[in-house]
């Protein structure tokens, strides 16, 4: 029997992406596979350890508890849609290198991607904040002290940034 | 001379890749290799008496299926023994797919291979294997009764039984002698390593070019080559294995080579084909190696300082089902368990004993937190007897200073007398007490009991043998575009080497770190490596860079010098920024870059460093070699011992039994720091494990031997919530042992976690804490049988 291809169409970090998919092919497993995006990882494939966290819509959800076919039409970023428009280091990015917030690197994907929904939302958390905001995701190297202080630099650096384009932005 | 970069908290060179998702884990490459996928035991003892793969063929995109009756020569017989030891008399390993028998649960029996892993799990859940349910031996109490058996031909279930005394006299006359005796019997139960990766194996045969490449998520790629080459029957040389990006290996990873690690490129090879497989979660619960488990019997004796007089350790230690690793764990536990204390006369015996689970191989600490859970629960149980500070009971056993190098009088690991180099063990005990507050805790066991809490301090410290050889290696190498490539054969997997070994190589040579790119575990590079475990790749890579940067740059002084002429001696040259200079007259000068053209005779001019060099007419002197770069090695002649102390708060519900770490101190001596920033990044991940190993992690097995909690649902590894904030303090005693005077670092954060949450436990709740972990309804239980302390722990509660 040959399995049943349906067509998706995913706008993946700002890029519409379509592709052919089986209907069990896990959004881990399209966006790794298909689109050759491997930044998103897979840790634990039951959703507790949210190495393969990606946004949809903007909201953190586990690829690897979705279907690919389940996001037809809507909007995913991932570990590589979280970069500067340039290429470079985005803010939760360089927070993490600044603070020594990743050792391995594999469950990082998942905490950028999660930490930057989560600025969205709370854009000045307090220590005790970043800490929850991060209790959903496992590392198994750095004990998280360090990514708790990556939550609250990059929120640090995302005022800064602000700041910034606000005075440089021309007044009414 | 610019400021030196070893000893600067340098941000990590690798982390900006790994940060945009540009990292190359093993299942980030092979894109259309074909997908291997495993039929495991669901039985813990059974003997196969049929497997059917009929279903299996009609399944569309099924390649091949293999069963142990496909293996054909070496890839037939069982897995090697990696470390065999005389006391070992009864040593079984696997082999790569069952035969006849299986011994744990997850043990691999069929091979499926197809299109791709959706396809090959659909084929493996279409195979049908009849099985003859044997009785399983679970648990050490089981494993020593010896009513059943795990293997028919190894009698007791005793895989090896080992003693070692320390030669300071009898010790059960010495506990017989002394003015006070007590006796402890504890348990550790079984943890794992639980990298975020799993392992995985990609193969590729070039059949043209009879060359096999393969990509393994290891942590020794050049031990892995030479068993591959073996197991296939290929000349090394025809085998490259390559560790790409490696998402965490905690020790796991250096148990080799796994059966899918022959299978995989066996298969490629059979079928001419790229071969994947990357292992689930649950496979890695059920077939990758677990470690900890472990009962000990303690008998003490000691004067009314509390000073030991003898120490007598039993210790039964549950291998699983198969030694393919031998007995490390155990050695270790027996030796590292002096921590940093003198004990009298020693005598140590452990029976480690097979079970019919999975196989027990190196975990971060190897043996260690046991051994000091052991030794530090003792040093608890002296000072409870006696009425004295807990703290003064282990100052009062203290190696001091001045009796470094101290000979502990036993064999190491690593075969070579267990003599500490270094260390300065009051000084350590005196931070942990201020950095815990030891000495105002009264006061807030006080507070906090007048508000109805219940809180508890405790303390665990260690000494971990690090930097064991025989040897590491590395190539430096000098381009004409100035980079330097300092390749290492040993693996990385998140320790920072590509910027520690950077600091380095760079401090040797003058340049930055941005000039230094670092490759590991890359057997294309550098074929001759033994791995990265044992808290050992900073001690012998990186003294082995500093000997190869070294050459290199005793080399660039000779062709510079020759290059410069005016009389220039190379012993009056230096390297700064970049360049090669004197260093009476920085002005006579000349790029490193340019020395590194002029180190080739012949010269072509195809970029703008070889037209630079024109105007030298020096190049390498006849009987030189050309090239600017270097190989050089460093083989320790033993380990280099660091040391630790762990002090921590805790409270207790008195309804609920929970418990909650309310401060975690750290006092850590690795020597010399390359990296203060990576130093301190390991001593927190360590710490966090520990914590999990004291409160939240274990392995369960169920009377059949099944794993019933192979999830990251059931096995609780703390999540950033159940951590708490670690508070560290840095002490150096460098290295008697090594040139750079390091000490590794790696393990050090989970070596005495459980033995000083134990300790905190038994302060908060007045009653004795001999296993570990320790769950709230475990508290809850025990509290129902308190025999001791109760009116400390009334006064406290009233």
């Amino acid at each position: 029997m040959t399995e049943q291809l349906h067509q998706i169409t995913v706008t993946v970090n700002g890029v519409t992406r379509r592709g052919e998919t089986p209907a069990r092919r896990l959004l881990a497993d399209f966006l790794r596979m298909d689109l050759g995006l491997t930044g998103t990882h897979l840790g634990c494939e039951h959703g507790v350890c949210g190495a393969c966290t990606v946004l949809l819509d903007d909201v953190p959800v586990r690829s690897c508890l979705i279907f690919a076919v389940s996001v037809d039409g809507h909007a995913i970023t991932t570990v590589e849609g979280c970069c500067d428009p340039g290429g470079e280091l985005g803010p939760v990015q360089q927070a993490f290198q600044e603070c020594h917030g990743l050792q391995c690197g594999f469950c990082t994907p998942g905490f950028i991607t999660t930490i930057t929904a989560y600025l969205e939302e709370n854009p000045k958390p307090t220590e005790e904040e970043a800490r929850e905001a991060i209790g959903g995701n496992l590392c198994r190297c750095t004990g998280y002290q360090n990514i708790v202080a990556a939550v609250l630099r990059a929120a640090e650096i995302l005022n800064e940034t602000q700041i910034k384009s606000e005075r440089e932005a021309p007044h009414e | 001379m610019s400021e030196k970069l070893v000893g600067q908290p340098l941000v990590r060179k690798e982390d900006p890749r790994l940060l945009r998702g540009d990292g190359r884990y093993v299942d980030d490459l092979g894109r259309g290799a074909l997908a291997a996928a495993f039929v495991r035991s669901p039985n813990a003892h059974a003997r196969i008496a049929d497997i059917d793969v009929t279903d299996a063929l009609d399944v569309e995109g099924l390649v091949a299926v293999y069963t142990y009756e496909d293996l054909p020569g070496r890839v037939a017989e069982p897995l090697p023994l990696l470390i065999p030891h005389p006391d070992l008399t009864h040593p079984r390993t696997p082999y790569c797919l069952a035969k006849d028998e299986v011994n744990h649960v997850g043990e691999a029996v069929v091979m499926v291979v197809a299109t791709d892993r959706y396809v090959a799990e659909d084929a493996a859940e279409r195979i049908v294997v009849t099985y003859e349910d044997l009785p399983p031996v679970v648990g050490i109490d089981q494993a020593r009764a010896a009513q059943r058996l795990v293997h028919d031909e190894v009698p007791g279930n005793i895989a090896a039984r080992s003693v070692q005394t320390n030669g300071k006299g009898d010790a059960q006359e010495a506990i017989a002698a002394a003015p006070h005796r007590l006796s402890l019997d504890l348990q550790i139960e079984r943890s794992a390593s639980m990298p975020m990766e799993g392992k995985g194996v990609l193969a590729h045969w070039d059949a043209d070019d009879r060359t096999l490449r393969v990509h393994t998520s290891t942590q020794t790629s050049t031990s892995v080559r030479l068993a591959v080459a073996a197991k296939l029957e290929l000349p090394p040389d025809r085998v490259e294995v390559i560790t790409p990006d490696v998402g965490g290996g905690f020790g796991v990873k250096i148990m080799h080579p796994w059966p899918e690690e022959i299978l995989v490129p066996w298969a490629a090879m059979k079928l001419g084909q790229d071969v994947k497989w990357v292992e689930d979660r649950r496979e890695h619960f059920i077939s990758s190696a677990h470690e900890r488990g472990q009962q000990q019997h303690v008998e003490v004796g000691f004067d009314s300082d509390g000073r030991l007089c003898g120490l007598s350790v039993e210790i039964w230690h549950d291998n699983g089902a198969y030694v393919p690793y031998g007995i490390i764990v155990p050695i270790v536990t027996s030796t590292q368990l002096l921590g940093p204390y003198k004990v009298g006369a020693y005598r140590v015996e452990f029976t480690s004993l097979y079970t019919n689970t999975v196989i027990v191989t190196p975990y971060r600490g190897a043996g260690r937190p046991q051994g000091v859970f052991a030794m530090e629960r003792t040093m608890d149980a002296i000072a409870e007897y006696l009425g004295l500070d807990r703290l003064a009971v282990r100052e009062a056993n203290l190696i001091q200073p001045e009796e470094m190098p101290y000979d502990q009088g036993l064999v190491f690991q690593d075969g070579r007398p267990l003599i500490y180099d270094s260390g300065d063990y009051p000084t350590m005990l005196r931070m942990i007490r201020e950095l815990v507050g030891w000495d105002g805790f009264e006061a807030e066991r006080a507070a906090a009991a007048a508000e109805g809490r219940r809180i508890g301090i405790g303390i665990g410290a260690y000494v971990e043998g690090t930097g064991m050889g025989p040897y590491e290696g590395a190539h430096v190498k000098v381009e004409t575009t100035g980079e330097i490539v300092v390749s290492t054969g040993l693996t990385t997997q998140g320790q920072g080497h590509y910027t520690s070994l950077a600091q380095i190589a760079a401090d040797v040579l003058g340049v930055g770190v941005a000039d230094v790119t670092v490759i590991t575990g890359d057997t294309r590079r550098f074929k001759y490596a033994v791995g990265t475990f044992a808290s050992r790749a900073i001690v012998t890579s990186g003294n082995a860079v500093a000997v190869a940067a070294g050459k290199v740059a005793e080399k660039a002084k000779r062709i510079a010098a020759a290059a410069l002429g005016g009389g220039a001696d190379p012993a009056d040259l230096e390297l700064v920024d970049g360049t090669v200079r004197r260093r009476d007259d920085p002005t006579a000068s000349i790029d490193l870059r340019t020395v590194a053209v002029l180190s080739n005779p012949l010269r072509y001019a195809f970029d703008e460093a070889a037209k630079a060099a024109t105007q030298f007419a020096a190049a390498v002197g006849t009987g030189d070699e050309p090239g600017l770069e270097a190989t050089g090695y460093y083989m320790p002649e033993r380990s280099t011992f660091a040391a630790g102390a762990h002090g921590v708060v805790v409270e207790t519900d008195p309804e609920t039994a929970d418990i909650r770490i309310l401060r975690y101190c750290v006092v850590h001596d690795c020597g010399v720091v390359v990296n203060p920033r990576i130093v301190e990044g390991q001593v927190h991940g360590g710490v966090a494990q520990g914590v999990g190993g004291a409160l939240y992690e274990r392995i369960v097995y169920d009377d059949a031997g099944q794993l019933v909690n192979a999830s990251y649902m059931d096995f609780l590894i703390p999540f950033a919530t159940e951590v708490p904030h670690i508070q560290t303090a840095h002490m150096v005693t460098a290295s008697g042992v090594n040139p750079l005077g390091l000490k590794g670092a790696g393990e050090a954060g989970v070596i005495p976690t459980s033995a000083a949450v134990a300790s905190a436990i038994e302060d908060a709740e007045g009653l004795s804490v001999r296993r570990m972990p320790i769950s709230p309804s475990e508290l809850y239980e025990l509290r129902k049988t308190r025999t001791t302390r109760e009116t400390r722990k009334e006064q406290v509660s009233a």
